[in-house]
């Protein structure tokens, strides 16, 4: 538990003026970051404090809370052995992170994820398209506002021929 | 005659191939970047592997720009087992989420559940008893070992070592018996729950587990003649896919693929769960980053799970396999009928399930192919916000394009089974 109060104290002293805040919960430390920061703040800790690799990237959706969107960078020390959280809130209505792609090569496909799942766009990623679901895909399922179950089918193709054939159909 | 300058000419004025003839449903501009410009003269060809490939293991698609037989470029294509788990996890009480973490990683379902329910203990602060961490142990090591037989056997098949892959499946089914007598399934267990384990091991256990214990290390051995000093294996792998420690570090990979590069990174030594620390092994560590090394590393793994197992199962300490906090953990059936506390918690307990607090946790398990993560975003109601699934196999396939870059197509079957995918991991 000191280790992470320690690393706590570190970081918020290491990176003042940057970090908003720091949450320890459950002996987890996160570091809350502005969005124009973060590149600054995940080069600092991947150059100075040795968080050499990113182990995970996601988003969660606080919905109906505003700022709705939390980006979390999950970062590992191998040289420290210690983990950290960065956490990026974004509004609903301004849905643009910069990308962690120059910081951290593997954050490509995470952020592709999230474009996918949860509509947020990175301004600067090297090829951000859709990577688990399919192109035309209409939305973003992982919303917390689209619920599950009621997605429509995907034989509408042939609604018109439906339409002729049985007029009561549409009704 | 014709000059080169002619057919330069001709090459140039009729494009090779339009951005539609890839099927990614990409633009020009995207695929300009994705390959090289080589690709659009007809210099290189842009040719498509999977996804219904038999060695792309599961459904990964490839398209592959290659100059002659060399790979020049590699783009994965990923998606098509994607199954919304995640989504769908949202939806349950935690217990009722468990079935579903068995389906990503289907090949070691008992790492998933361990990397969940680890999540959910940590999130609601559940201790879980020394006999159940014990327990989880030697299943753990029972399911790295199944994951791995099933990627010796594919890996070898893949190169064109036919017998292994029926050695493989003959040694699975042993483990699989071990599965079916502890949870009732041979695949989709769920037998691990928050707090513990859903029942006592029978007692069948122990002679399955024992005769694992005798059978393996001569099995080992005929693996090891029929591959490891092989030169006709050695010529498909030695030097084959490399990946440096620094590259390796950088994709963020994980488990046997980081260890092949040689960097000593063990989630079960760097940070133990489950009592890992009470037991004796050691984490091999490979130089090359090829192929081979990644090989090397998980055979040596089979015996230091065996290991584990051993001291697992010889200091078997007696006592529950279920935390006795009764909000989270069902009553034993027998109380039901004569106490009334219990008959409120167990109904609880299956309608609504135990609430969790606002937060978020992230809790690690070193699966068979790398770093199982699960983060669990709770906000104080019986469901979770969002769990999130940070599968070993999405982050080691995006190094692929790297590791595969200057080898020949023949290598890349080498290569995907190396790195040991498993698409319903990479998809979710």
């Amino acid at each position: 538990m000191n280790e992470q109060t320690d690393l706590a104290q570190t970081l918020r002293t290491a990176l003042a003026g940057v970090v908003q805040e720091v949450v320890v919960f459950r002996g987890e430390v996160t570091l809350v970051v502005p969005r124009e920061r973060v590149i600054e703040a995940l080069t600092h800790l991947r150059d100075v404090q040795r968080f050499e690799m990113l182990t995970d990237e996601t988003c969660v959706d606080y919905y109906p809370r505003e700022p709705r969107f939390g980006i979390l960078y999950q970062l590992y020390s191998l040289s420290r052995n210690l983990r950290v959280r960065v956490k990026v809130m974004l509004s609903e209505h301004d849905p643009i992170m910069p990308t962690a792609c120059g910081v951290y090569r593997n954050a490509n496909w995470a952020e592709r994820e999230i474009y996918d799942l949860f509509g947020i766009h990175f301004d600067g990623h090297p090829d951000l398209r859709r990577i688990l679901l399919p192109a035309d895909y209409q939305g973003h399922p992982l919303r917390r506002d689209v619920p599950v179950k009621v997605e429509e089918n995907a034989f509408t193709f042939n609604r018109a021929r439906i339409d002729a054939q049985k007029p009561y159909a549409a009704e | 005659m014709l000059t080169a300058q002619d057919l330069n000419l001709s090459q140039a004025s009729k494009p090779a191939f339009t951005p539609e003839d890839v099927q990614l449903d990409i633009t020009l501009e995207q695929l300009k970047r994705l390959v090289s410009p080589r690709a659009f003269t007809g210099e290189t060809m842009l040719l498509n592997m999977g996804p219904q490939h038999p060695s792309t293991h599961g459904v990964l698609r490839l398209l592959l720009e290659l100059d002659g037989e060399t790979i020049v470029n590699c783009i994965p294509d990923i998606g098509y087992l994607h199954t919304g788990i995640e989504k769908t996890a949202e939806s349950k009480p935690f217990i009722k989420a468990i079935p579903l973490t068995d389906r990503t990683d289907y090949l070691a379902p008992m790492s998933n559940n361990l990397a969940f329910c680890g999540a959910v203990e940590k999130l609601v602060g559940i201790e879980v008893p020394l006999r159940a961490q014990y327990l989880r142990v030697i299943l753990m090591e029972l399911t790295r070992m199944n994951s791995h037989l099933v990627w010796l056997g594919t890996h070898a098949l893949d190169i064109g070592a036919m017998s292994v892959f029926l050695y493989a499946m003959r040694e699975r089914e042993m483990i699989l018996d071990v599965y079916e007598a502890v949870s009732g399934a041979r695949m989709m267990s769920s037998y691990i729950r928050p707090g513990g384990l859903w029942r006592d091991v029978p007692n069948s256990f122990y002679d399955l587990v024992r005769k694992i214990l005798d059978v393996f290390p001569a099995r080992l051995l005929e693996y090891e003649k029929l591959l490891t000093h092989n030169p006709m294996w050695k010529d498909r792998t030695v030097g084959v896919g490399k990946i440096s420690a620094e590259d390796a570090i950088a994709w963020g990979l994980t488990g046997p693929s980081l260890r092949g590069s040689g960097v000593n990174y063990d989630v079960r030594k760097a940070q133990p769960y489950s009592s890992y620390d009470h037991f004796d092994f050691s984490v091999p560590l490979g130089s090359n980053g090829d192929v081979y090394d990644r090989f090397m590393c998980r055979m040596e793994e089979f015996h230091q799970s065996l290991k584990i197992i051993r001291q697992a199962l010889d200091r078997l300490p007696p006592g529950p396999v279920m935390t006795d906090d009764r909000k989270v953990a069902p009553p034993p059936k027998h109380e039901i009928a004569y106490s009334m506390e219990s008959l409120i918690h167990h109904f609880k307990l299956w309608t609504e399930g135990f609430r969790a607090p606002e937060g978020e946790v992230y809790f690690a398990v070193e699966s068979g192919k790398g770093e199982y993560g699960v983060l669990i975003s709770g906000d104080g109601s019986p469901k979770p916000r969002r769990v999130h699934f940070r599968a070993p196999s999405f982050y080691n396939l995006q190094a692929l394009p790297q590791m595969s870059q200057g080898y020949l197509i023949a290598d890349l079957v080498g290569i995907i089974g190396s790195i040991d995918i498993v698409l319903g991991d990479v998809d979710r």
